[in-house]
């Protein structure tokens, strides 16, 4: 297949800084309907604070619902972002130009949204500056072998790193929007350029600076998600206490975070127009890696319950049997076929493996990763070791309104950042020279080298 | 006179201007280069590529590192709380804070040190916005009266070029 001729310099900002430029009614009437959803959030929020804890179903025995599923599972969402985007830099992935910002988006935005939710599970949330490590005489802090703490630091470290890893590519083309924008919107842009002015003295020290930066928040990201796991495997309950947890957890953030980046590329392709710069090739590529790890979480989960049914340990095992085949079970396997059978089937077969195809099985493994969250958490608290610990969990409304409207706020901030910011890095496009990338299958290439030398 | 400068469209002209302006005795600190991308495929696009950058994001984790270890030991030490048995100075937990903040002290340093080096919110005396268009800007600050026919001539040689001056 023959290359299409690249877009010029002048295309590229033509059409990566038409959203910021140009805006249409389409795009108040989204941040209306969101920002509805998040405001009802909000309010839901208030009335927990005010009538208390005792309008969500979180109670003896089961404390952690719906309210820390979503906070792992937006943690596991951001590792879409900085960590793809940083291994793709290290290796120098080529097709990563287009890539990288859509998903180093989606790490900072997932990652401030999972933080939100210890905060609203703390009932009282003005005191959560009492997670803040400061010396106390209270006897409560500091107290840096609860994994509370470590959850603290870890986050805020993994943060402030794919904040910046975020924002330094960025001031570039904020250069460029200044350059191409007059009035207010200019004057904001000069300073957020910070006088970029693209000597190679400051080429060089960006590079730099972003392959330090690279090579520093890979072991940040793998650490982040670990450290959530150790939330769970650091407790006595049955099912949680498990040397794969880190690994796994760390596998499935990765696993739901590409899910996140292909839905969000789908959509930015399809809205914003962008079928010059995002090609069906980095849809196959990403739809690969999503295969690759659903194998990955197929195997984790294979090692986890084998490991378990021969212990055969009565309480684990009666956790073991309630996802499996009992109260749980529906919602089991509903788990597994979003994580395993539907990106087995869709991914594994190459004329699936379209923009389409890709979307239909990252939605699934959204579903399935956020249930898997869900069976982590609930039916091991509500069934651990001795029958007065017993119980059940029904989710409230507050609950199931704060937990579904954070996929609006993550919609909204991510529409709001596409008016402000290019959403492709223009910058780096241009050093790539963005040359769509070539399709010619390794056999046919192969051939016709063989032609061309004999 | 601020500037003289010339706007090319592509980096093999502009690689031309800067050999031309060198060899015309210009000193490689009074040549300002610009381009919208890097140019690692030319000569000009390696200059000023040695960096202390790497050194500074090490000495930036070890000071981080140095941190952690301050923090815990002195608070646990200050505050001793019996937790499950552990020792009142874990090193195993401990570990977790002191890698974490090590990180974070490189990656700090290293953003420091992108600030202070490559002089952002500091300016220039020349910029142009063609820049952002694609085009590459080579061109001298502050040149001496007598010098500048002859910068504009080596800036006009190479083809494409467009001349201005501030």
């Amino acid at each position: 297949m023959s290359a299409s001729p690249s877009p010029s310099h002048g295309q590229i900002n033509t059409d990566l800084l038409r959203p910021l430029l140009k805006t249409s009614w389409k795009f108040y009437a989204v941040v209306t309907i969101l920002g509805g959803i998040v405001v009802t959030a909000l309010v839901s929020w208030l009335s927990q604070m005010f009538y208390g804890f005792g309008i969500s179903g979180i109670r003896w025995p089961v404390y952690w619902g719906f309210y820390v599923t979503s906070f792992v599972f937006w943690i596991g969402i951001s590792h879409a972002g900085t960590l793809i985007s940083a291994i793709l830099r290290l290796v120098d992935a080529g097709w990563r130009r287009p890539v990288t910002r859509c998903a180093e988006v989606i790490t900072v935005f997932a990652l401030m949204i999972g933080a939100m939710f210890p905060i609203i599970h703390l009932g009282r949330p003005w005191l959560a500056f009492w997670l803040i490590p400061y010396p106390s005489e209270r006897l409560i802090w500091p107290n840096f072998r609860s994994p509370l703490v470590w959850d603290f630091f870890a986050i805020n470290t993994y943060l402030t790193g794919s904040l910046l890893f975020l924002l330094l590519p960025m001031i570039p083309d904020f250069a460029v929007v200044r350059d191409k924008s007059t009035g207010l919107r200019r004057r904001v842009y000069t300073l957020l350029a910070l006088g970029w002015r693209g000597t190679p003295k400051q080429w060089h020290r960006l590079e730099s600076a972003m392959a330090i930066m690279a090579i520093a928040i890979v072991p940040v990201a793998v650490s982040v998600h670990t450290i959530v796991s150790f939330d769970f495997s650091m407790a006595p309950v049955p099912m949680w206490q498990s040397t794969i947890f880190g690994p796994y957890f760390v596998a499935g953030a990765i696993f739901s975070g590409i899910a996140g980046l292909l839905i969000a590329m789908a959509i930015l392709r399809r809205v914003l127009h962008l079928e010059q710069y995002l090609h069906p090739i980095h849809f196959e590529n990403l739809g690969k890696l999503l295969l690759v790890m659903a194998l990955l979480w197929g195997y984790f989960v294979f090692n986890e319950r084998l490991v378990t049914y021969y212990g055969n340990e009565p309480s684990e095992m009666a956790v073991f049997w309630r996802t499996q085949r009992e109260s749980f079970a529906p919602l089991y396997w509903t788990m597994v076929t979003g994580n395993f059978v539907l990106p087995l089937v869709i991914m594994g077969i190459k004329r699936f493996r379209t923009i389409t195809g890709c979307v239909i099985a990252s939605l699934g493994v959204v579903v399935g990763m956020w249930l898997e969250r869900f069976l982590i958490i609930v039916p091991s608290l509500g069934h651990k070791y001795l029958p007065y610990s017993y119980g059940i969990y029904r989710p409230q409304p507050v609950e199931i309104i704060i937990a579904g409207a954070t996929f609006a706020a993550m919609t909204l901030l991510y529409v709001l950042f596409v008016k402000i910011v290019p959403i492709i890095s223009i910058w780096e496009l241009k050093a790539g020279e963005h040359q769509p990338p070539d399709t010619t299958h390794p056999a046919a290439e192969e051939r016709r080298l063989r032609e061309q030398h004999s | 006179m601020k500037a003289v400068y010339a706007l090319y469209p592509d980096g093999h002209s502009a690689q031309q201007a800067l050999s031309r302006l060198q060899a015309a005795g210009v000193h490689d600190r009074d040549i300002t280069i610009q381009s919208a991308q890097p140019m690692e495929n030319f000569e000009f696009g390696h200059r000023d590529k040695a960096t202390w950058m790497w050194w500074i994001a090490c000495g930036g984790g070890l000071i981080g590192m140095a941190s952690a270890v301050g923090l815990t030991w002195l608070t646990e030490v200050s505050w001793p709380i019996n937790v499950g048995g552990l020792p009142i100075f874990a090193w195993w937990p401990n570990l977790i804070i002191t890698f974490e903040l090590t990180m974070l002290g490189a990656i700090l340093a290293t953003v420091i040190t992108l600030v202070v080096t490559a002089r952002l919110g500091r300016g220039s005396t020349i910029y142009d916005a063609e820049v952002s268009d694609g085009k590459i800007l080579v061109g001298v600050v502050n040149p001496s009266e007598s010098a500048v026919a002859d910068l504009e001539a080596a800036l006009t040689a190479p083809p494409g070029a467009q001349l201005k001056k501030i």
